[in-house]
């Protein structure tokens, strides 16, 4: 069955006298794990797309089937819950909770379960969460104190730990370098192996390439839709320490040598 | 949502911001801590005032001149002329539940002792004045029924003419004058301390009402008479006899109303702890807007937050959490700071009034109601003012909540 399928979905966005139309009838299917990536230019409207699709926000005409179910007839509580159980969201901008640490942060969606899960239960299945995302041994770092790449893991890890059926990924590699975007996209490839559901935004070309179907929008319309043999960041990240590294260990050899000065001669 | 994670992140929510939560809880600390204080001092004095009236004597009935409404607990000045020295010396010979009786008149006056002088209120006395005060001699004695009759001058001080005339040297059989008269210094009395309306009842001298009257206060009429009646159960037959005795001597007719007050030791008790406890209401009242300020700030800063911490409500949302959930945290987050501001508030309004009683000589009382109900109020403030701020939070769009930087 399909997980997602979008019919016909507007979304119209007023500003005063100004409307802006960010969606104009996307209709979109999604299957059961899939690894879907949603390009194109800024203000086409992906953000917005994502936003639906996470139920983060309704459209203004279309219809939108999560699971089958019809979003639209659900209240809010019943919306907090598909959230919460049904999906997880990977914003660009991480939205860590500040001095909070990252076991925290990954309980956060647990705490908002209907189920009454025992203190113990959430602490371990965060720490499982994390362990996935590779920083089982940064439980108790606050943001501050992650780099950008592990915050974004952290923000993955919050996503995951409810064992979700889709994960919605909005530009989830956007504020990365490519070597630490790579070891992100590996993670999800990852997961979408083990049978998840995977819908990615990205502006970057190289990062959709991973992916095994690849949307493209433009001014709220989809304008292609193709499928084709993705490439795994496993194997690019392989490559990327043999050469990358070396490369850029020599040339700092060489700055190195040629800028070393003596060393201050201090009188006494 | 889970039921125990509620106060959890509320806790955490605070501890994140250590600095913000303790400003905000100082404002219900000072509000509590007001309460407790203005409650406890208030008290304090209450017991204090019963304590002095208790100190008023035994079985004490004073009778002023003129009518006066129940409450005038002003001692002395008597506005009328109608009692006289020949009414008391009627009710202690008449009245066989009276066992003393002594008009008294009171004036200002300097005294003088060799270079020095001190002015104090003389009064005029019988020889049973003290008997009726409960009021020991400390050095000397009291003039006697005779002295009284003579119009003997003599006097007897209190400590506070002690001090300020002799300096510490001794009074007995020294001779000050008043008014030009040369009075002999027979007895010193015991110290007495503050009186209910906080003046020194050490400062006083006090001569045989004959010397009084006339020569002294240039008075013909007696302020007040203090009567002592033999025991308590004779009250009201006292009081009623004295009633009949002065109507009848002062030739009232029937329909006329009394042209005295009479009023008992335990009617100016009644009286005094009434008043403070009017000012114990009266310090609370003033307090508990030190509270409702307190509260205020609350709602201020818990606003403040609300708008500060748009994304991480917004995130709450976006993760799953249900708009009652947000209300809830932010609800208890508000009670969270207030009950802690009340306890702090208790610690402090207990420190305050144990400081302040013993720089005023009361006893430090601490009523368990007012701090219950100082902590129930900060804890009914929390509620109040926390939850428009949380209803504001619980009604926040995720996405917009999530775009606001
Ligand atoms: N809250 C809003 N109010 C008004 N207009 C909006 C709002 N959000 C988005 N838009 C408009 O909708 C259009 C699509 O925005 P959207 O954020 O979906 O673009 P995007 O494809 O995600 O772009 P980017 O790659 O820059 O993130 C834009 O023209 C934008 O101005
Ligand atoms: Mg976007």
């Amino acid at each position: 069955m399909d997980v997602l399928e979008l019919k016909g979905i507007e979304r119209t966005y007023r500003t005063g006298a100004v409307e802006v139309k960010a969606l104009r009838g996307v209709d979109l299917t999604v299957g059961e794990a899939e690894f879907l990536a949603i390009m194109g230019p800024s203000g086409s409207g992906k953000s917005t797309l994502m936003n639906i699709l996470g139920c983060l926000d309704s459209p203004t005409a279309g219809q939108y089937l999560l699971n089958g179910q019809d979003v639209a007839t659900l209240n809010r509580g019943q919306l907090a819950r598909i959230r919460n159980e049904t999906l997880g969201f990977v914003f660009q901008a991480f939205h860590l909770l500040p001095r909070t640490t990252a076991s925290e942060n990954v309980e956060l969606p647990l705490l908002y379960r209907d189920e009454q899960l025992s203190w113990k239960e959430i602490r371990d299945r965060a720490r499982e969460a994390l362990g996935i995302v590779g920083l089982g041994d940064r439980l108790d770092h606050t943001p501050t104190e992650l780099s950008g790449g592990q915050k974004q893991r952290v923000a993955i890890a919050r996503a995951l730990v409810t064992k979700p059926r889709v994960l919605l990924a909005d530009e989830p590699t956007g504020n990365l370098d490519t070597r630490t975007s790579l070891e992100i996209i590996e993670l999800i490839q990852r997961l979408n192996d083990e049978g998840l559901t995977i819908l990615m935004v990205t502006h970057e070309p190289e990062i959709a390439r991973f992916a095994e179907r690849v949307v493209i929008l433009r001014d709220g319309l989809i304008r292609s839709d193709r499928r084709r043999t993705p490439l795994r960041a496993a194997d690019s990240l392989a490559d990327w320490s043999e050469e990358s590294e070396d490369a850029m260990d020599e040339a700092l050899g060489d700055r190195m040598e040629t800028e070393t000065t003596p060393p201050l001669e201090v009188g006494r | 949502m889970k039921i125990s994670a509620v106060p959890y992140v509320a806790l955490k929510a605070l501890r994140r911001n250590t600095m913000r939560t303790l400003l905000t809880a100082l404002g219900i600390i000072i509000g509590v801590g007001a309460v407790i204080t203005m409650v406890g001092l208030g008290q304090g004095a209450g017991a204090e005032v019963e304590e002095q009236v208790n100190r008023l004597g035994q079985n004490v009935i004073l009778v002023f001149p003129g009518e006066r409404q129940l409450g005038g607990v002003s001692i002395g000045g008597g506005s009328a002329n109608t009692l006289t020295v020949e009414d008391a010396i009627a009710l202690r010979e008449e009245i066989p539940e009276v066992v003393a009786a002594s008009p008294e008149v009171r004036s200002q006056r300097v005294l003088v002792y060799g270079n020095r002088n001190w002015a104090t209120p003389v009064y005029g006395q019988s020889h049973d004045y003290l008997q009726i005060r409960d009021w020991p001699i400390e050095d000397g004695r009291m003039f006697t029924e005779e002295e009284v009759g003579r119009a003997a001058l003599v006097t007897v001080i209190g400590q506070t003419v002690v001090q300020e005339l002799f300096e510490g040297s001794d009074p007995i059989g020294e001779t000050v004058r008043v008014r030009g008269l040369p009075l002999e210094v027979i007895g010193v009395l015991a110290p007495k301390g503050m009186s209910l309306m906080g003046s020194v009842q050490d400062d006083l001298a006090i001569v045989p009402y004959t010397t009084g009257f006339q020569r002294i206060s240039g008075r013909s009429h007696a302020m007040v008479l203090n009567v002592q009646v033999y025991n308590e159960e004779s009250m009201d037959i006292a009081r009623a006899k004295i009633t009949d005795l002065l109507r009848e001597r002062h030739r009232l007719a029937p329909n006329q109303d009394n042209d005295f007050t009479i009023q008992t030791q335990e009617e100016v008790a009644q009286v005094a702890t009434e008043t403070s406890r009017v000012m114990t209401w009266l310090l609370a009242s003033i307090a508990s807007i030190a509270l409702f300020v307190g509260g205020i700030g609350i709602m201020n800063v818990m606003l403040v937050s609300v708008t500060e911490r748009t994304r991480e409500v917004g995130l709450r949302l976006a993760v799953g959490a249900k708009g009652p959930d947000v209300l809830l945290q932010f609800l208890i987050e508000a009670v969270i700071l207030c009950l802690l501001g009340g306890l702090g508030g208790i610690l402090v309004g207990v420190v305050a009034t144990e400081v302040i009683a013993s720089y005023a000589g009361w006893p430090a009382l601490f009523s368990v109601e007012a701090m219950v109900v100082a902590v129930g109020v900060s804890a009914a403030v929390g509620v109040f003012f926390g939850f428009y701020p949380a209803w504001k939070a619980s009604r926040l769009d995720p996405i917009i909540a999530l775009r606001r930087e």
